[in-house]
């Protein structure tokens, strides 16, 4: 909607910038009528990266280690959907056993140490001391405080992603682990020795944290309520309909369960899933083809995961869902505040199969590397990261350079249902003329909800500041209020 | 025939050498290191990079290309030579595009292991962005303009030692660039071969392998394993991809 068409529908814009406890920097407007009733929400996403468009020329070779400097907290799960493409690209369909095993214990590192992440560091705060609770305690440093037991477990859980992490790919961070149809290193005796010895209390700490989370999220009926929508659901399973992380088929079922498309071949995702782009918005906003622009759009990451499978291979994990969809009495649990739920039930998952794959031989195995068959000239290679399932899709000339790029972040297919959250939950919670505080921080906890990755630039904990106006028709500044990186809040109109 | 010694100093150090050695060929046969970039043993010195400048008697000279003198007097390893050398690998990085993080030879590059020798933490100088041309028509050899420095080691290793004339250093200052000799300009149409020395010499990732990136994991490159200032280091650099020391 233009600012000329707010202004001739009586509206006025309340703006929230940025957001802090994400990973990267966003803003919210919220587009209101003169019944302070909130018609539409904006998450803006004001960084550009054009990864898509500097890609543009290098060999294809190196794609897989320049795209994972999208994002510090999941570069893995771009490093891998890279090199899915880029396997098709020198003609391999099936990696050694060993190398797939691999790239999936690699894949479990990740996912573990970034939902870890999520929950211990930026969201606990929330959900443990209150949406509204006093903003200079809400953050890790006061769990620390109150909850120590809960905040260790939460570092180490974290840790130990990090170390599965460093052990295939040689550092925590932005790693070097995967080479077209394979892999670069083995996992040594010593490494994977290394890795045993701590695996049995993580997989208690995540059931601990599974149980905290069901507890949160049951003993309060504003939780189950909070931002909560409708919508389809859609997540890589494996054949058997299992919850599948790294490679499989995709499901997308409607929100009534009603399945849509599944194991469908994510090389034909352009036939599934189109992209509309948006004036004040870089993130483009996805949709599903059959559904179109308006109702077209659907949810992705832990919930649509542990919603879409039919059960989870590892015991804990599967056990821990069927209470989960106890919750639902079999439909879908379409709670937005229960992403955190179901992305706990996937670290526990992660420790379950870290431990199994550790515990398999193959994982020492030394054959990386699968014969190169012929060349193709595009790549499409699809993964469940944290945040929900990524597309990479190249296409490179008859040099190997690339010609065309395609990204579809998680975190875009969550594009519109974290704006529609963000409007539930205004129109909940807002009151009158007033900018409050605790409306503030109840935006901010939907948007989190979905761990979202704006800009895949870490920020200080809960010190981001946080400004908010109410701007009137006349453009007229009505109140404006600030949050200080100190915890100060303060009215500034 | 008794020969009488010819020795020069090095920071205060006896070197010995040959008549006819540089002062590089006399360091690098005592084990001193004297930090360069476009010279390898074996092949014609170049003087073109200058990081390899030492102090003469009061005279700041290229090591490479000043021939030892009985009695010379040379400042190496001091505060301010190691200041210049990191001014000038400074601007050697901002001058191109090195994108360390995805490059294919990090870990094995010298200029970015030279880089860490000098303590270099960033660019210091605004960055030029220039706009090259990457070269991807030989079936197995890349051509990375973004990465070259103009040191010429590919230019004489094709000339000296391959016997082939296929790289050259065109045009002048800020516009000179690395040209091929074939009627197309292009490497997939040179007679470059991947057994060549020029294929290899590169010490940046302008000239690369092309089946032969990242399969060295992190731990198992070069510089992982050695340090720039190791004497003797020359030929083992020359195996990226095949360490089988330490």
């Amino acid at each position: 909607m233009s600012e000329a068409s707010l202004e001739s529908k009586k509206m006025r814009r309340i703006a929230v910038d940025p957001v802090s406890r994400v990973e990267g920097h966003g803003k919210i407007t919220l587009l209101m009528d003169e019944e302070n009733h909130i018609h539409e929400a904006r998450l803006h996403i004001v960084e550009f990266r054009g990864f898509e468009k500097f890609i543009q020329g290098r060999p294809y070779r190196e794609v897989p280690y320049f795209v994972q400097r999208l994002c510090g907290i999941c570069p893995v799960s771009h490093h891998l959907a890279a090199a899915k493409a880029v396997d098709q690209l020198v003609g391999v369909d099936d990696l050694t056993p060993t190398s797939l095993k691999l790239r999936q214990l690699l894949h479990f590192g990740q996912t573990m140490q970034s939902h870890a992440l999520h929950f211990f560091h930026l969201s606990s705060p929330d959900l443990l001391f209150g949406f509204g609770s006093d903003m200079k305690h809400r953050n890790i440093v006061g769990v620390i405080e109150d909850y120590p037991e809960i905040a260790i477990q939460g570092v180490k859980i974290r840790k130990y992603g990090q170390q599965v992490i460093a052990a295939i790919a040689g550092k925590r961070i932005h790693g070097a682990a995967t080479v077209p149809g394979g892999m670069n290193k083995p996992l040594t005796i010593n490494e994977r020795d290394a890795l045993l010895v701590d695996i049995a209390d993580v997989i208690r700490w995540s059931q601990d944290a599974v149980a905290l989370n069901e507890t949160i999220h049951c003993s309060d009926q504003e939780h189950r309520d909070f931002g909560t929508l409708r919508t389809p659901f859609m997540s890589l399973v494996d054949p058997s309909g299992n919850l599948e992380m790294y490679h499989g088929g995709l499901r997308v079922r409607m929100a009534d369960g009603a399945a849509l498309v599944d194991q469908f071949d994510y090389r034909g995702y352009t036939e599934l899933v189109r992209e509309e782009i948006r004036p004040w918005s870089y993130m483009k906003f996805p949709y599903l083809q059959s559904l179109g622009k308006e109702q077209g759009w659907y949810r992705v990451g832990p919930l649509a995961r542990v919603n879409n499978c039919d059960a989870i291979t590892t015991p804990l994990a599967e056990s821990a869902r069927q209470r989960f969809k106890s919750l639902g009495g079999g439909a879908f649990v379409q709670d937005t505040l229960a992403y955190h739920w179901a992305r706990m039930i996937e670290v526990l998952h992660c420790a379950e199969s870290i431990e199994r794959l550790l515990h398999d031989p193959e994982i020492l195995g030394t054959d990386l590397q699968a014969p190169l068959g012929e060349k193709r000239s595009e790549g499409i290679g699809v993964i469940e990261a944290p945040r929900g399932t990524l597309f990479h899709h190249y296409k490179i000339d008859e040099d190997g350079l690339i010609e065309k790029a395609n990204l579809i972040v998680s975190t875009t297919s969550n594009n519109q249902a974290m704006n529609e959250s963000v409007r539930t939950v205004a129109n909940q919670y807002i009151e009158g003329n007033e900018v409050t505080e605790g409306l503030l921080n109840h935006l901010e906890v939907a948007v989190r909800a979905y761990d979202p990755c704006l800009s895949c630039a870490t920020h200080a904990l809960g010190k981001m500041p946080l400004e908010v106006e109410l701007v009137g028709i006349d453009g007229q500044v009505i109140d404006a209020v600030r949050k200080g990186s100190d915890g100060s809040f303060d009215r500034i109109g | 025939m008794n020969r009488s010694i010819t020795v020069i100093e090095i920071d205060g150090q006896a070197v010995p050498f040959d008549e006819g050695q540089t002062i590089m060929d006399a360091a690098m046969a005592a084990g001193i290191y004297i930090p360069h970039l476009c010279h390898k043993p074996g092949l014609t010195p170049h003087g073109s990079c200058k990081l390899c400048t030492v102090d003469v008697d009061g005279r700041s000279v290229s090591s490479c290309t000043m021939p030892a003198v009985n009695g010379m007097k040379v400042s190496n390893n001091t505060p301010a030579l190691m200041e210049v050398r990191k001014s000038i690998t400074q601007m050697l990085f901002v001058e191109g595009n090195h994108l360390c993080p995805s490059c294919e030879k990090t870990g094995d590059c010298t200029l970015q292991a030279v880089a860490y020798h000098l303590g270099m933490l960033d660019g210091h100088y605004p960055q030029f962005y220039p706009k090259r041309a990457v070269d991807a028509s030989h079936p197995e050899i890349l051509l990375d303009r973004d990465r070259c420095i103009l040191c010429a080691l590919c230019v004489r290793a094709g000339r000296e030692v391959d016997g082939k004339e296929i790289f050259a250093i065109t045009g002048r200052g800020i516009d000179a660039t690395l040209s091929i000799h074939s009627e197309s300009g292009l490497l997939g149409d040179s007679d470059l071969s991947v057994d060549d020395l020029a294929a290899h010499i590169c010490p940046v990732g302008a000239i690369l392998i092309k089946d032969e990136g990242y399969e060295v994991p992190i731990g198992r490159r070069t510089f992982d394993l050695h340090c720039i200032a190791e004497p003797g280091l020359e030929p083992v650099i020359l195996r990226k991809g095949d360490h089988t020391d330490a």
